[in-house]
């Protein structure tokens, strides 16, 4: 069976920490890094990469549109 | 399989879409706006009407909603958006025209021009945003507070004999006969980002048919003035909001024709 892989980009210097799309992710690929940008906000990023299937269910639910999505069919 | 082969601009699947600058948005961490500018920037950009779309911009937090979207904007007095917007859409009627209001500016001190403008049947779409209090003046309670619900200016919760009820402004203009499409949609989860964006998308449509006024009413979080985390807010407001304010269509005369 194909299998989707997926990988986010987050756009740290935008990206404010809201966990908004921690908690939209069904894989738990996200979470919020321990390091913060130049705001002082910790920014989201991928912990588990390797879970992710480009779902983009985080992208959707981001308020500040700084999630891209790649995904391909293996 | 390497990250940087999946992260290829062949592979892209979601990326924000160009109507949107890359201006970093003064929004509170969480905050429903960004999302709903995202989508009018979705819509605007899959319509290719960026050349066409006037939005007004109201006061309160959305007051730099010019800011962020890259198309005509106006900006009105508190409340009076819709009465700007009758204006441009009659002197300029080829165009789509969008008010963007919150609860306190839509339903509290521009009751009258939203009545009127909806009542006239002008052909605008109004998107109204309703978190249930004055969110950028520090929380106070709005027209649409919730029975009970604790604000700066009622402590110990909304009282019905002192505050009256909550006021469901789009029940109330669904009733108009100027109104053709009336929706209640909110952003908290994908599903329901995924409904809004089509809602908000049948609104511009119809708008442009010439029979009415459209409005779009987003129930959304205001985690700062509800002094909740993004996520909590999102729980609150779906065990407690949506009770009083239930999502779906309320009216949708051009549907209904169809059947």
């Amino acid at each position: 069976m194909a299998k989707l892989v997926g990988s986010i980009k987050v756009d740290i210097q935008k990206c404010k920490g809201c966990d908004l799309c921690v908690v939209a992710c069904p894989l738990d690929v996200i979470t919020l890094s321990k390091d913060a940008n130049t705001k002082g906000y910790n920014f989201a990023h991928m912990v588990n990469p390797d879970a992710c299937t480009g779902c983009s269910a985080c992208a959707e639910v981001c308020p500040e549109a700084c999630i891209t999505v790649y995904r391909v069919r293996v | 399989m390497k990250v940087t082969d999946i992260v290829n601009p062949a592979n892209l699947v979601y990326k924000k879409n160009s109507v949107l600058n890359d201006l970093p948005m003064h929004y509170c961490p969480g905050c429903s706006h960004g999302v709903v500018h995202k989508l009018l920037g979705d819509i605007i950009e899959e319509l290719d009407i960026q050349e066409q779309t006037i939005g007004v911009a109201p006061v309160g937090c959305a007051v730099f909603a010019y800011k962020y979207l890259d198309i005509d904007w106006q900006q009105a007095a508190h409340g009076r958006a819709p009465a700007l917007a009758t204006a441009i859409k009659r002197l300029l009627p080829d165009r789509y025209v969008f008010t963007y209001q919150g609860d306190g500016d839509l339903a509290a001190i521009g009751s009258a021009e939203t009545l009127h403008a909806c009542n006239r049947g002008e052909n605008i779409v109004i998107i109204y945003i309703n978190n249930g209090i004055y969110g950028m003046t520090g929380g106070q309670m709005a027209p649409t507070t919730l029975l009970g619900m604790k604000s700066t200016t009622s402590p110990k919760g909304r009282m019905y004999e002192r505050d009256g009820n909550p006021l469901d402004m789009p029940k109330l203009l669904a009733g108009l006969d100027g109104v053709c499409y009336v929706t209640r949609q909110a952003v908290h989860t994908v599903g329901a980002v995924k409904k809004c964006r089509r809602a908000i998308k049948k609104a511009f449509e119809y708008s442009a048919l010439n029979r009415g006024t459209s409005i779009v009413e987003v129930v959304s979080t205001c985690n700062s003035g509800w002094k909740l985390t993004p996520d909590g807010a999102n729980k609150w407001m779906v065990e407690n909001m949506f009770s009083q304010y239930p999502l779906g269509d309320i009216k949708d005369t051009i549907q209904t024709e169809k059947k």
